[in-house]
């Protein structure tokens, strides 16, 4: 007993002593990225806690994307929330219904007099994540597209230039066979994130609409419509080839298993976000990595559209003091500066948001001497985005996604063809949609 | 009833005393259940600003839900094959060891070490066993000829949770079967054994009956374990996939409440399982603890 009464005061005394002596505010910013990326979000919340005095940023790490909105909700629930929270692309619809809990960025920044220009963001940036009114409501931090990642040294080994990506999803069979064949790799390919890469991200490419009222920007009235002939044709082909060995699943939601089947040498193509870069960069030792764009379908189109954003968001939640507030505009006005968000976008693979850091990069050569870290930002703002390609907005997502991912499994197990898995994704994700939109009427 | 009452003359003070431990109660077992029972009637929003009274409609989607329906079918199946195997093997196990005189002892510690094992990391040992790109088992089946994929192939995913699942549990029933094993009286089995039955014969016939209450006990203890604590080993493993084919009702619960904030359906389903631990408690308290009896 006396034991633990030590221990406490001298816990207290430690915390009291731990107090700054001047008033400093603390900003807590709850996010989701570990390893190399957690340690350079941590990097720029220091930097920033450098370059004044009043503010102090917090950084606390919360697990996975879902872990880290679950975490954020219940803590507001509780009046226990943090002031800045990350919220992957997904939850953006859940976000912006949660208009209470909500202090939108556009409004964050004019009342607290800091600069604030919508148009220094990338389109499609912008696009992805404002209201119907066209204000953005939380300020872009890591967004990303997914990018093809391949394995030089086996394409070397397979008799294939290792210079010459393969462009389209035909050009991706034949590399793949010739890889199996020829004993360079045990398997062709393995993606992450199904769902948002070889449905979502298809659909945009090759300009199929994803779902009714603008892919559900024009309200919650929406309906999936995914289960078109291209949609079909894709997961039609990603089962013949998982059947042939030449494709691997890497597993639901993120695909866990993807990565590694790629840093072993297992798999020679490999498809993620762009924000992976600097984790494959750091893991494949063996071979030479290669990036490249998402292949197409050139008998479907053959002017592949723009891809589509992942990556999160900082949400500024309701509740907290103005000073709090005044803190983290001057943090967002810190964290948009060209500077920082170049040197956010080089270290990691995530996308450059605003133009100037985009300029800056060129400028300082960046692109050049790093051949194909601008596949991402390149892929995703060529051509003029059409409805189909700006992005999508629905409620649950993460729940549709789930969806997804079970019936992407019941078409590999051979329960269902590929249309039939589609349509049944599309409806079973249609009732969520509702559900959603019973719920937030 | 002829035990001695004690009676305290001061009419409050039994009260006091009892009072910490329903505090406790209240505070984190009946206030909880009574709000999920509160929510399995809303539909709410996540962050709590809109929440509507809708009877039992929530009730009436998960019955009508075809995955809940299979989820349920599903539980049951892991937990009759978790509760099966675990006791199987646990008890051939403890009549093993029961039959060695001097090294029994160091053969109890070592088959109770699993149980001392968290149910994620079990969970994350199996999965490294079994990963289908680096795991040491799906590379030996390789050999035998079977494809191990269990990404894809539900009934494979179904087959590791039971192993991982009984596996921990196998120290715990091995216990109480040793246990058992040791109260049955010798003489019994000497008398058998000179009346000429042989050692089989004698197992089935006298220390299988003898130790049934343990049995029986166990039976309900692996069924609850299988039911409710194996969450941490499914979301190691499979995370209820693929293709919802491990995706048992407390795993279910969570991705429905938590990662899918659907509060209102998983406040039903949780209801539900309540439900169904106090019918296996029921069970256990007026027919097991009552009936066997030798």
């Amino acid at each position: 007993m006396f034991k633990n009464v030590l221990f406490l005061s001298a816990g207290l005394a430690a915390v009291l002593s731990a107090a700054p002596a001047a008033a400093q505010t603390e900003i807590s910013w709850w996010h989701a990225l570990d390893a190399e990326l957690g340690k350079k979000l941590e990097s720029i919340a220091q930097g920033f806690n450098d370059s004044q005095s009043d503010y102090k940023i917090v950084t606390t790490y919360k697990g996975t994307y879902p872990e880290t909105l679950t975490a954020a909700i219940a803590a507001f629930r509780a009046n226990e929330q943090p002031a800045i929270v990350q919220v992957f692309e997904v939850g953006t619809g859940t976000m912006m219904a949660a208009k209470g809990a909500v202090k939108p960025v556009y409004e964050l920044m004019t009342e607290n007099g800091q600069p604030w220009d919508p148009t220094a963001f990338l389109a499609p940036v912008v696009g992805y994540y404002s209201d119907t009114d066209g204000n953005i409501l939380s300020l872009p931090f890591n967004s990303s597209t997914p990018i093809m990642y391949y394995n030089k040294t086996a394409f070397e080994k397979a008799g294939l230039d290792p210079n010459t990506p393969p462009k389209t999803w035909a050009e991706v069979e034949d590399h793949m066979n010739k890889i199996v064949d020829s004993g360079a790799a045990k398997c062709g390919l393995s993606t992450a994130w199904v769902s948002w890469i070889q449905l979502e991200n298809l659909s945009a490419i090759h300009d199929q609409q994803y779902g009714t009222l603008e892919n559900g920007f024009g309200g919650l009235g929406t309906e999936f419509t995914f289960n078109g002939p291209v949609q079909a044709k894709h997961w039609e082909n990603l089962k013949k080839w998982s059947d042939a060995g030449l494709y691997q699943y890497g597993g639901p939601v993120g695909g866990p298993d993807a990565a590694p089947k790629f840093y072993s040498g297992e798999c020679a193509i490999y498809m993620n976000s762009s924000g992976s870069r600097a984790g494959v960069i750091a893991n494949s030792k063996d071979f030479e990595v290669g990036f490249a764009p998402l292949p197409y379908y050139d008998d479907v189109t053959t002017d592949p559209k723009n891809s589509i954003i992942g990556g999160a968001t900082l949400w500024v939640l309701n509740g907290k003091d103005a000073e709090v507030y005044k803190g983290v505009a001057e943090f967002f006005t810190y964290l948009s500066q060209p500077e920082v968000q170049a040197d956010w976008h080089q270290a990691t693979g995530y996308l450059p948001i605003t133009n100037a850091a985009y300029e800056l990069g060129k400028e300082q050569g960046y692109y050049e001497a790093n051949p194909g870290s601008s596949v991402a930002i390149e892929q995703i703002t060529r051509g003029t985005p059409t409805a189909n390609s700006k992005g999508i907005r629905f409620g649950n997502l993460s729940q549709v996604r789930t969806v997804i991912d079970e019936e992407f499994e019941a078409l590999l197990a051979g329960q269902k063809t590929a249309q039939e898995a589609l349509d049944a994704a599309v409806s079973r994700g249609n009732e969520i949609l509702r559900e959603f939109e019973a719920t937030n009427q | 009833m002829q035990t001695k009452r004690t009676i305290f003359p001061n009419k409050l003070l039994p009260y006091a005393l009892l009072a910490p431990q329903l505090a406790v109660t209240l505070i984190f077992f009946i206030w909880p259940a009574l709000q999920a029972v509160k929510s399995s009637f809303e539909r709410e929003d996540p962050f709590g600003f809109k929440t509507s009274f809708i009877w039992f409609d929530n009730y009436r989607r998960i019955f009508a839900d075809p995955n809940y329906l299979g989820s349920l079918g599903r539980t049951a199946l892991f937990a009759l094959s978790v509760t099966v195997l675990a006791m199987a093997v646990s008890l051939v196990l403890a009549v093993a060891v029961n039959r060695l005189l001097r090294s029994g002892k160091v053969y109890t510690t070592l088959l109770v070490w699993p149980y001392a094992v968290a149910p994620v990391v079990v969970g994350i040992l199996w999965w490294f066993i079994f990963n289908p790109s680096i795991g040491l088992a799906p590379y030996i089946l390789r050999g035998l000829g079977i494809s191990w994929n269990h990404r894809i192939d539900g009934n494979q995913a179904m087959i590791l949770i039971v192993i991982a699942a009984a596996w921990k549990q196998i120290s715990y029933n091995f216990l109480f079967f040793v246990a058992g094993l040791q109260s049955v009286p010798q003489s019994l089995n000497e008398a058998a054994a000179i009346d000429g039955a042989g050692p089989f014969k004698r197992f089935w016939t006298i220390t299988f009956p003898l130790i049934s209450p343990t049995t029986f006990f166990l039976l309900i203890i692996n069924i609850n374990y299988a039911m409710f604590d194996t969450f941490g080993i499914v979301d190691a493993t499979t995370s209820g996939g693929p293709a919802q084919a491990t995706n048992i009702l407390v795993y279910k619960v969570y991705t429905d409440g938590v990662l899918n904030l659907n509060l209102g359906s998983s406040a039903a389903q949780s209801v539900i399982l309540m439900l169904i631990v106090i019918a296996l408690t029921v069970v256990q308290f007026r027919f097991v603890e009552r009936r066997v009896q030798y």
